[in-house]
């Protein structure tokens, strides 16, 4: 099999299968891979890169789950264990510079909060900053509600929405492989439950985003397996409004020993292969954090186009060895995606262009 | 620029107005698709060369004080050095411990040094099994302004003491616009390329190099590429070309230059040398100056080498062994590129498959 029977099945706009996927990820061709999944790039969104001015907030690195592959999580005696209290969380997101667009919040599976604190989380950041999307929680962290409050998904949801949450970021997916899970992340919820709550979320009117995490144990078949089982699932409920594959940081983890960090052209290559299959996908995310800003920038051209966010301080991969900067500034971001070709989109969480810096 | 495309498809020669076109308006994967058609047809095999070599700067004094360098010292400063013979034999002997292939000596334009130093240095240290490669064009303009002999002879008392390769250095950019802004007091482009004319008649192989992403526009990129492709034409005896991206901590012209220079300003120039430069064999990717992830990437924009793999100079006995994992640590890299790892000699002949 060679790319050509790829780039033929793209220009003619026909979703690629297991095989063709198979195709990319072994072919040594960087540059066409790249070049046929720019092109879907540039039918998609044409010539924009899309960024965000946004903040992270990660509640609480006390975490039940333990995961192998994390360096975040602390078991809650550790002097760096931490949780956050509501008006904490108001008081750091007050201390950006003012014009974020975006909070996005993440947290470690807390053992002994009540869902009454994710509430009132959700409902004084609303209070306090009406204009901010509030992208919140993981499926992961919505079947660990549901479990603490003895809701359904359901009404987990709702009450997130109604309290002022409207996206969820797409973590907590890693690799939809039973084999996996099993050796990495036990604790964590399979596909099944994953999917459920999207479903539910896009049901509701909550867009969300969807991640692989990989460079660690897993094939490339279960990377493909993963990337079909995403697509499918948009088939269904349309919801779904970036993808964004995720490097491993093996440093400070369980896994550190044995693994290195995964390679900058097999990111790129990744990246293209998820814009290639998720055709139904409207954004790919080349992830500056992960990928450093340099082969981010470079991912612009393999099918990403958005860059994600100024952030301010990002904790997780750093725990884990990110060499890249805490955050980066609005200016060199916009410096970025210019000196990379493309045209420099503002958004928020939903995907609203704010404004355009030619 | 479909035309310019074509051009290069066919491996045609372009010219410096095309090359310009090229440089400021070639698409980026573009330009990675042609530098590969090239790469490929002067190498057809899916291999990667590094040398594993050292660096040993035998003086910190220099008098031209450029405004990119960090590294120069007034001569009275606290911290100025100047190595003696011996304390070169000996660290070329560390060197040669670790396995190492070749020594890559240069120095700043130390007035007080004499002539014999850099004869007796060539002398003394081409006895050990570590190759030498020595020196840079405006160090050899020094060595004919103290000794009062020409450039030719001063290559040929080099050569009868052992050097038979030279580094590319003090390039930076040649052209004169630049130059004088950047550093006023080193030998002029003329100069340079005089120096390495005669380095090749004499059957000394050098480098070429090119240090952007300071206050150079493409103009002076394409000038700098035109004028080593015009005496790799004469002479043949430019080895390979290798560009570098300016740092900007702890010197003057950093703080004329706001902005870094991004992996696609690099790749773009690297991709872009490729192409222009069809003369030449090798072009290095600079993973020390880039970093390895953007290095691996340039093996799929045109680089067919990996350039050094720098054993550390002060790291004795015990580097035995960190020598030889950061060999591993390249050979890892350029297999996972797609390639199959070679290490090399200076003169680029294939030493060992990893």
């Amino acid at each position: 099999m060679s790319l050509s029977v790829v780039e033929e099945k793209i220009n003619a706009g026909e979703p690629l299968n297991f095989n063709d996927a198979k195709t990319v990820l072994e072919s040594n061709n960087l540059i066409k891979i790249g070049e046929i999944a720019r092109r879907v790039k540039f039918k998609k969104s044409s010539n924009k890169v899309y960024f965000v001015l946004n903040k992270h907030i990660n509640y609480t690195n006390i975490c039940v789950s333990k995961c192998k592959f994390c360096a975040f999580y602390r078991n809650g005696d550790e002097k760096d264990a931490y949780i956050m209290s509501v008006d904490e969380i108001v008081d750091e997101i007050a201390k950006v510079p003012k014009g974020i667009k975006e909070v996005h919040i993440v947290g470690g599976l807390h053992p002994t909060k009540d869902f009454s604190y994710y509430i009132d989380m959700i409902k004084a950041i609303r209070e306090n900053f009406p204009d901010i999307d509030i992208k919140a929680f993981t499926a992961v962290e919505i079947d660990y509600f549901s479990k603490i409050s003895t809701m359904s998904y359901s009404e987990v949801l709702k009450s997130l929405k109604d309290a002022g949450l409207n996206s969820m970021p797409g973590g907590g997916a890693e690799v939809f492989s039973q084999r996996v899970r099993e050796k990495l992340y036990p604790n964590k919820i399979p596909y099944e439950k994953w999917s459920e709550v999207h479903k539910i979320a896009h049901s509701y009117g909550i867009p969300t985003n969807a991640t692989l995490l990989f460079g660690h144990i897993e094939t490339d078949d279960e990377i493909i397996n993963h990337l079909l089982k995403l697509r499918n699932l948009q088939d269904e409920s349309k919801g779904f409004l970036c993808f964004i594959p995720l490097s491993f940081h093996p440093d400070n983890t369980p896994l550190g020993l044995t693994i290195k960090k995964v390679d900058a052209v097999r990111e790129l290559k990744i990246l293209a292969l998820s814009r290639l299959v998720l055709n139904n996908f409207p954004h790919i995310k080349a992830y500056w954090v992960m990928l450093s800003p340099k082969i981010g920038q470079i991912g612009l051209h393999f099918g990403a186009d958005d860059i994600d966010g100024t952030i301010d301080v990002e904790r997780i991969t750093h725990a884990a060895g990110a060499k890249s900067p805490l955050g980066m500034a609005k200016d060199n971001m916009i410096h970025l995606i210019k000196n990379a070709g493309f045209v420099p989109i503002e958004r928020d969480a939903l995907y609203n262009e704010l404004e355009i810096f030619q | 620029m479909k035309e310019i495309y074509k051009k290069v498809e066919k491996f045609e020669r372009i010219n410096k107005e095309e090359g310009l076109r090229l440089l400021a308006d070639g698409d980026f994967l573009k330009l990675g698709e042609l530098a590969n058609r090239i790469r490929f047809k002067k190498h057809p095999k899916r291999e990667v060369t590094f040398i594993l070599d050292t660096n040993i700067n035998y003086t910190n004094v220099c008098s031209i004080k450029c405004s990119f360098c960090a590294f120069y010292r007034d001569k009275g400063a606290d911290d100025a050095y100047t190595l003696s013979i011996d304390e070169l034999v000996l660290k070329v002997k560390e060197a040669e411990l670790k396995g190492v292939e070749t020594a890559l000596i240069q120095g700043g334009l130390n007035d007080d040094i004499p002539y014999d130093y850099y004869i007796d240095m060539v002398r003394e240290l081409s006895k050990s099994n570590v190759h030498v490669h020595a020196f840079s064009p405006p160090e050899i303009d020094l060595m004919g302004k103290i000794s009062g002999k020409s450039i030719k002879e001063v290559f040929e008392d080099l050569k009868n003491a052992g050097l038979n390769t030279m580094p590319g250095g003090g390039a930076e950019i040649l052209s004169e616009r630049v130059r004088k802004k950047i550093s006023p007091k080193k030998i002029d482009s003329d100069r340079w390329i005089d120096i390495m004319r005669e380095a090749h008649k004499q059957n000394i192989k050098t480098t070429a190099t090119m240090m952007f992403g300071h206050i150079e526009n493409e103009e002076d990129i394409v000038e700098h590429l035109s004028r080593i492709r015009k005496l790799q034409d004469e002479t043949k005896g430019f080895s390979a070309f290798i560009a570098w991206d300016f740092k900007k901590e702890n010197n003057k012209l950093g703080k004329m230059v706001s902005k870094n220079t991004t992996g696609i300003d690099y790749l773009r120039l690297l991709a872009f040398s490729r192409i222009f430069l069809d003369n030449f064999d090798n072009i290095q990717a600079s993973w020390a100056s880039q970093g390895q992830d953007v290095g691996e990437v340039a093996l799929h924009f045109g680089a067919n080498d990996m350039g050094s793999m720098l054993v550390e100079e002060n790291v004795m006995r015990q580097a035995g062994f960190r020598a030889s994992s950061s060999v591993n640590a390249i050979a890892q890299l350029i297999k996972k590129a797609g390639f199959q790892p070679v290490l090399r000699t200076t003169k680029y002949e294939k030493i060992k498959y990893l």
